[in-house]
């Protein structure tokens, strides 16, 4: 997908694979042939950048054509470059600038509750964008509500565009933070699929916001792009893109000496 | 002019009329930023505090909290001072609310330097350009206590996002009654033949004061009351400038993208004729009353005479 659109951000797509996988086929009660429907669980991408994940969840689950997504980016195609609510079924907010979707966020679990709507809202944030102040605000306001209709998952993979988090601006112990802030936080390994699916079920039942730190590795499945920072917004080749999708299908890569690391291999 | 009643300052009709949403509509939802009693959100929050939220000194938070109220199917009007509903919160005010068209009231107050002793810190003299410049985004300046009521009441059935500016002083009236519309955002409040008057919130009464002030000079002022800053009526400006053949604008913000650069925009296109821009010249504010301020920035009666008279000496 991001090789036909010749630009995009694999990394942290990847990273945050398991995640939204988890969301989409496991934990989320949702309609894809009813996409307004509104008892739904909502799925919102704060970092707006990993939007080929979120399309590749929406086409698998029947949202629109798996074939739309080699039209990412492309003029008249209505994937763009970070989503947008209007152009793309199932894209519950346009995000793209980072530290609004938490806010945004709040505010529909309000709307949400004072409507007496059953559904969950998990909002996907990335660890470097927990550097923006306006995503504290909403961290306040989730406790100050005691919004219970609310799990923010933090992919914390420790990369972004400039290196690694720690080193660019750290922003841990973020689950020590989001507790100090007064919401429930746990940590998990945000590719062990077991784990990941218990703890969003998990984070239904807690009263108040509930904060999941998973902790990933950008550029999960592809052994060229995991942990590294320059696979954050740059597009694959056609013969490196060959490579990842054998590498994630768990398939030998020809011409490669080790064993290729698949999928299901933990890491 | 509804000479009779008490001058009051445009932020009070929004309190109220804003009050009267909420009787009205179950899913109007208000959220304020700490400045509930300065902005009269706080007669919402008393009403209904269940559909009140207060962010606390979060402005950026706060927009975008709206948006997702907007998403979830309400009516949100968030308020806070224009100076930072524009410019601290420009960025969630773009991509969360304008660019996704939601139906989100941006509702400042405090506009222009009669903020007075505060100064230029909580001065906004540019709010109308930030506003303006947002693909969707409408551009609400009213004039007087009525005109802000009837806006506010109308915004409710109003299409995608919109900027309401108003203001900290009391004002007088100009309206008798809260227009039911405010139509397509441009009044003629008095005809004339000689030059344009075109004004916006509290400069429309000095437009009038000075077209009458005009006259006894023999000076046939028109005086066009431009409460819609965006999408401006491009129809009634043109005609009046096709009319007078030339035109003064008057507006309590810069100079610089604000209702004189709308206005010069429709002339350059449809009716070139000469504008001159009475509003802030690319400066800052300062402390100082009210009447000092527009005094020493050049927004009286009398400045927007003299310039009318400098625009007609230099020809049409």
């Amino acid at each position: 997908m991001v090789t036909e659109a010749g630009s995009g951000h694999p990394g942290g797509s990847l990273s945050s694979a398991d995640i939204v996988t988890a969301l989409f086929f496991h934990t989320m009660n949702h309609r894809p042939d009813e996409p307004k429907w509104p008892d739904r669980d909502r799925f919102i991408l704060s970092k707006g950048h990993c939007a080929p994940v979120l399309y590749a969840a929406l086409a698998r689950s029947g949202y629109f054509p798996v074939c739309d997504l080699l039209n990412l980016r492309k003029i008249d195609c209505h994937l763009q470059g970070h989503p947008d609510m209007n152009k793309t079924r199932g894209v519950e907010i346009s995000s793209g600038s980072l530290g609004q979707g938490l806010s945004v966020s709040v505010g529909m679990a309000l709307a949400m509750r004072l409507d007496g709507l059953p559904g969950q809202i998990f909002t996907l944030m990335g660890d470097g964008e927990s550097q923006e102040g306006e995503v504290w605000e909403a961290v306040m306001a989730g406790a100050h509500y005691k919004l219970s209709n609310l799990t923010a998952i933090v992919d914390a993979n420790g990369l972004q565009i400039d290196g690694f988090t720690r080193d660019v601006m750290n922003v841990e112990p973020l689950p020590a933070k989001f507790e100090a802030f007064g919401w429930t936080a746990k940590a998990i390994d945000g590719h062990d699929m077991a784990q990941t699916v218990e703890v969003l079920d998990w984070s239904r039942s807690v009263d108040g916001p509930v904060a999941i730190i998973a902790k990933t590795v950008k550029g999960k499945g592809v052994s060229f792009m995991e942990n590294q920072a320059g696979w954050h917004g740059k597009a694959p080749t056609v013969k490196e893109a060959e490579q990842a999708i054998m590498e994630l299908r768990g398939e030998a890569v020809p011409g490669s000496e080790t064993p290729a690391e698949g999928e299901t291999v933990g890491g | 002019m509804a000479a009779e009643l008490k001058p009051r300052a445009t932020r009070e009709a929004y309190g109220e009329a804003l009050l009267e949403l909420g009787k009205r509509h179950d899913n109007v939802v208000a959220l304020d930023a700490d400045l509930a009693g300065s902005t009269k959100s706080g007669q919402f929050a008393k009403a209904f505090p269940e559909r009140f939220f207060n962010v606390g000194v979060a402005e950026a938070n706060m927009m975008a909290m709206a948006a997702g109220f907007a998403i979830g199917g309400k009516v949100p009007y968030a308020s806070t001072f224009a100076v930072f509903a524009t410019g601290r919160a420009y960025d969630q005010v773009r991509q969360s609310i304008a660019q996704p068209r939601l139906p989100v009231r941006v509702c400042a107050s405090h506009g222009g330097l009669t903020v007075g002793e505060d100064g230029c810190t909580h001065q906004s003299i540019e709010d109308i350009g930030l506003m303006r410049l947002l693909p969707n985004m409408k551009v609400v300046v009213p004039a007087d206590f009525n005109q802000t009521y009837g806006a506010v009441l109308e915004s409710y059935k109003t299409e995608g996002p919109m900027y309401i500016r108003t203001g900290r002083p009391k004002t007088p009236f100009l309206y008798p009654e809260p227009p039911a519309t405010l139509g397509r955002g441009a009044d003629v409040l008095r005809e004339g033949s000689d030059i344009s008057l075109l004004a916006c919130g509290i400069m429309v009464v000095r437009a009038l004061e000075a077209a009458e002030e005009l006259k006894k000079r023999d000076i046939s002022a028109e005086v066009v009351n431009v409460s819609i800053i965006k999408p401006i009526d491009v129809d009634t400006v043109a005609a009046s400038l096709a009319k007078t053949g030339c035109a003064v604008t008057a507006e309590e913000h810069s100079i610089i993208g604000g209702l004189g650069d709308a206005v010069q925009e429709v002339a350059a296109e449809y009716c070139p004729v000469r504008i001159g821009r009475l509003g802030i010249k690319d400066v800052f504010g300062k402390s100082g009353t009210p009447d000092q301020l527009l005094e020493e920035f050049h927004l009286t009666t009398e400045h927007m005479v003299g310039l009318a008279e400098q625009v007609l000496a230099s020809g049409k």
